[in-house]
């Protein structure tokens, strides 16, 4: 695939927090009023900037989970021995102002012209690049198929439970739990494996396009399960957290 | 002059001895986050060989041919982009200057390319001179596939990105042109003392 063009420079702007929204025990999403925001692509993250009364500073990259042309939302997950997650989860609100610039990567994207069938693979808050994806999908009315497995530890860990429980036409979701699932639990159980793809994944007949986020070992699991199930690695495009887990 | 953030204070403290090897924006792990844009490739060792050299002048050692050649243990710090810096990370490979010495050259710039498409662009004189090599032990065992086994590029100054996995061959070039990233609008040179992670930092 042929690079986006080179951008001008990224220069850091002040966003305000428009609403902090509960997904989960431990995850939030942050809405922002970015003022000069050049608008995004589905996948892309932006890097957040903060700054203590001593002038220290800490920056982190984040996923934008919301589509193009909504207003730049970021869900974050708390990492308790985190620096900046645990600030952005229990202290930022409403009014405060956050420090970001973006929009960063071009590879992990999804355009309605990149086509299809879609098969999005997310462990954890991996799913929130591809939320943007799937709500980039439906706001630009793309009839692509989509099939998102979706792979988190309970039901209480699901991040956007309600949105995806009532998904667009032509996007099917499929729930794995692996540490523990409720009585009468229909979805998955269990990490996902070979025989767990093989039941959700699109046949490489149909030349389909995957998307994997989540850690590293769930990336480098199901990555490597597709590229053995025939998925050429050029439709497999993989995008691993940075900052914790993987050894 | 960035606004103090209401209410955020600072959690880690960088202990004495790390005090002038972190960048601006880094902190330290202990881990080694995986970060690629695809599979992990897995080349077998019978395949694998590495090419140095202007296309069609390229100077090729086999797996065994490369082993053989003189390799260097050195110890360094990391610096990804993503923010991440790990200290004293302790590699085995083989020189960029040994390379270059049995291949000879003449050309400013290289881009690396790997299995699986990737591709980064250095200039020749950040390879030369001690500061780069083709390493595929980290801590004394075989670098492992995801970590960018059989063998990657190590190019320590510079961000973690140009340090390219999987590494198949040094293309040398008369012009700087754009890798992988670098297309992306990841900066063209990427030195993290100076905070050169997007086109015009």
């Amino acid at each position: 695939m042929a690079g986006t063009a080179l951008r001008g420079r990224l220069t850091w702007q002040v966003a305000k927090v428009l609403a902090v929204a509960v997904e989960t025990a431990s995850v939030r999403t942050i809405m922002l009023d970015v003022p000069d925001w050049p608008g995004h692509q589905a996948g892309q993250h932006v890097d957040i900037r903060l700054t203590d009364e001593d002038g220290y500073v800490a920056e982190r990259s984040y996923s934008i989970a919301s589509a193009p042309g909504e207003p730049v939302a970021l869900t974050v997950e708390r990492l308790d021995d985190g620096e900046v997650s645990p600030y952005l989860t229990d202290e930022l609100r409403a009014g405060d102002e956050l420090e970001l610039r973006g929009p960063i990567g071009g590879y992990f994207v999804w355009e309605p012209e990149n086509g299809g069938p879609l098969l999005l693979l997310a462990g954890g808050s991996g799913i929130v690049p591809l939320r943007s994806i799937l709500r980039h999908r439906e706001r630009t009315g793309s009839a692509v198929p989509v099939r998102l497995l979706y792979s988190s530890r309970t039901l209480d860990d699901v991040i956007y439970r309600a949105e995806l429980d009532k998904p667009a036409a032509g996007v099917e979701v499929f729930h794995t739990l692996t540490r523990h699932q409720p009585p009468g639990w229909s979805g998955y159980a269990g990490r996902v494996d070979a025989a767990l793809l093989a039941e959700v994944v699109w046949p490489t007949s149909m030349t389909p396009l995957a998307y994997v986020c989540g850690p590293t070992n769930f990336v480098e699991a199901v990555s490597q399960t597709l590229v053995q199930a025939g998925y050429p690695p050029q439709r497999v495009k993989t995008e691993r957290f940075g900052g914790t887990g993987g050894t | 002059m960035s606004p103090v953030s209401r209410g955020f204070h600072r959690r880690r403290q960088d202990s004495a001895e790390n005090a002038g090897r972190v960048p601006p924006g880094q902190y330290v792990t202990k881990d080694f986050p995986v970060l690629s844009a695809g599979p992990t490739p897995h080349t077998p060792l019978d395949g694998w060989n590495f090419s140095i050299g202007r296309p069609g002048r390229q100077k090729t050692w086999s797996w065994a041919e490369f082993r053989d050649l003189p390799s260097e243990d050195v110890t360094v710090d990391i610096h990804c982009v993503t923010k991440w810096t790990k200290l004293d990370t302790a590699w085995q490979g083989v020189s960029v200057d040994t390379l270059l010495d049995l291949a000879g050259h003449d050309a400013p710039f290289a881009m690396a390319h790997c299995d699986g498409g990737y591709t980064t662009n250095v200039p020749v004189e950040d390879l030369t001179d001690g500061k780069a090599w083709v390493a595929y032990a980290y801590d004394g065992q075989p670098l492992e596939p995801e970590h960018g086994g059989p063998a990657r590029l190590l190019v320590p100054h510079l961000y973690f990105w140009k340090s390219a996995k999987w590494v198949r061959s040094l293309e040398l070039m008369d012009t700087d042109d754009p890798g992988f990233w670098e297309n992306y609008g990841y900066h063209i040179y990427g030195d993290p003392w100076r905070e050169q992670r997007y086109a015009g930092d």
